[in-house]
């Protein structure tokens, strides 16, 4: 299903549609490159599950883990060239009864759990993204009729 | 909102002619926050007897060179002789240690869990206290030991790789947050734009070099104007992208010089602005910056009359976890045997 977000706020809009179909356990990766808006996306998933307080990119520290209505954990392997098992080991305690939302997912192809959503976001001028999800649930599909921003 | 940390303050103890050559208490601290594995021992007088991290050349010589893979499992090769080294530099055996400290969070848990359980099993086996120490109060901690020796209160900006943070340091370890960034740190900022700029990651340290050619008003970088002392660096990082984007290759190879100074010049003037609008608004006296963005050369400039933590302490160590752990309160045994590490910020 694919959208078109004018602003960061827009980003964040269509996000929390996403996040009312999320429950623990559920893995949401969030592609695109420098600056598209991933952390926005996962920003604005997480207000909508209760979090409060700065969600920020996690690139340099890996994981974060916020508490809201539900656990979230925020995970970004862009320093990762592929997840070994030793690297998985790591990472899984991440996946233990939260939802779960991995930016820069490329790296953990084959070696994460399965993902409910794939978003990707991909640049369309200064503020404009285009945003693709991905999911072979139709009722979390059916969810995101409600978002104002589909193409 | 004020945050302390762990059982409160402590004084110092100072009383001479105990076990350590140096004075009293001997602390043993261990830090596997990140990516760092960091020993180091101070003495009861505050002063450093031995500071020793994994990235330092001659132990990655020793190794052969490190695997670059982001696990615990490099901890976990590093930690012993990471210990035993600075054992040794300080000529300090596990006997005449007093207690142990370690990093309990921020960061990643399987990381962090290496040094934990490190330094549980040393303290356990020894009948020791352990001191389990905040990676942010650390960082602020550097700030208290030579040539700096800082006392509070201070407004401290905290800049790092993962955290860029404008703290009311009130007391050695507890302190009020003031502002903090909403999206990218101003470190990630720093070695995204090395990305961007071909310079590899992480590549702040070698963006700084590149900026030094360069000139800083050639590019014009956006600085986010947000309410309160908060910070953002997300705008500034996709302004380079498009400007990048916007040229052709060897255009790009002439003007990069001129992009990392502007790009750089964007960031430290947004850490000097906040800073200096928070040292207003709260009447502070002394402005002390740490963390690892805190050793860019740029913004060791512009904040020349501010108390800077020493270069070889603003990237991760464990000396800056031992100067933290002397003013926190020791945990008995076997009180900390079940203590767990904690992956993100405890101050709201």
């Amino acid at each position: 299903m694919k959208f078109t977000s004018a602003s960061a706020a827009e980003t964040e809009h269509l996000a929390a549609e996403l996040a009312r179909a999320l429950a623990p356990g559920d893995v949401v990766t969030v592609a695109g490159e420098l600056g598209a808006g991933k952390t926005t996306f996962v920003r604005g998933a997480c207000r909508a599950l209760g979090v409060e307080g700065p969600v920020t990119s996690p690139t340099y520290t890996i994981g974060h883990r916020y508490r809201g209505r539900l656990t979230v954990s925020h995970l970004d392997l862009y320093r990762f060239t592929s997840v070994s098992a030793a690297e998985w080991g790591d990472l899984e305690p991440y996946f233990s009864d939260a939802v779960v939302f991995v930016e820069w997912p490329e790296a953990g192809a084959g070696a994460l759990p399965p993902a409910r959503a794939e978003v990707s976001l991909e640049h369309d001028g200064d503020t404009r993204r285009r945003i693709t999800i991905d999911s072979s649930d139709a009722t979390l599909l059916a969810g995101l009729e409600r978002a104002d921003t589909r193409l | 909102m004020k945050t302390r940390w762990s059982c409160g303050e402590r004084t110092p103890p100072g009383k001479p002619g105990a076990k350590g050559e140096g004075g009293a208490d001997v602390i043993l601290a261990i830090e596997t926050s990140c990516d760092e594995t960091a020993a180091a021992l101070i003495d009861g007088e505050g002063r450093l007897r031995a500071n020793v991290v994994s990235s330092q050349a001659e132990l990655h010589a020793r190794f052969g060179g490190v695997v670059p893979e982001v696990a615990s499992r490099r901890h976990l090769e590093l930690i012993v002789p990471v210990i035993s080294e600075a054992l040794d530099e300080a000529g300090v055996t596990f006997d005449q240690l007093d207690s142990v400290a370690v990093t309990q969070g921020p960061g990643l848990i399987g990381a962090l869990l290496v040094g934990l359980s490190a330094a549980k099993a040393i303290a356990w086996s020894r009948g020791l206290p352990l001191i389990p120490v905040d990676h942010l109060l650390g960082h602020v901690s550097a700030l208290y030991l030579d040539p700096v020796r800082l006392e509070p209160p201070f407004l401290c900006l905290l800049t790092s790789g993962g955290h860029t943070l404008l703290l009311d340091v009130q007391e050695h370890t507890s302190f009020r947050l003031l502002g903090t960034t909403l999206d990218d740190a101003a470190g990630e900022a720093f070695d995204k734009g090395a990305r961007l700029l071909g310079l590899g990651y992480p590549g702040g340290a070698a963006l700084d070099r590149l900026a030094q050619g360069g000139d800083a008003s050639a590019y014009s970088f956006p600085i986010a104007r947000l309410d309160g002392l908060d910070f953002s660096f997300s705008g500034l990082k996709t302004a380079l992208l498009y400007e990048v984007r916007g040229l052709e290759h060897g255009e790009l190879e002439r003007r990069r010089a001129d992009l990392a100074a502007s790009y750089q010049h964007a960031i430290v003037r947004a850490l000097v602005e906040r800073t200096l609008q928070a040292a207003e608004k709260i009447g502070a006296r002394q402005i002390a910056v740490a963390g690892g963005v805190a050793a860019n050369s740029e913004l060791r400039e512009a904040f020349s009359s501010a108390a800077l933590a020493p270069i070889e302490l603003c990237t991760d160590n464990a000396a800056m976890i031992a100067s933290a752990a002397r003013y926190l309160k020791p945990i008995q045994p076997p009180g900390y045997l079940d203590l767990d590490a904690y992956a993100s910020r405890q101050l709201a």
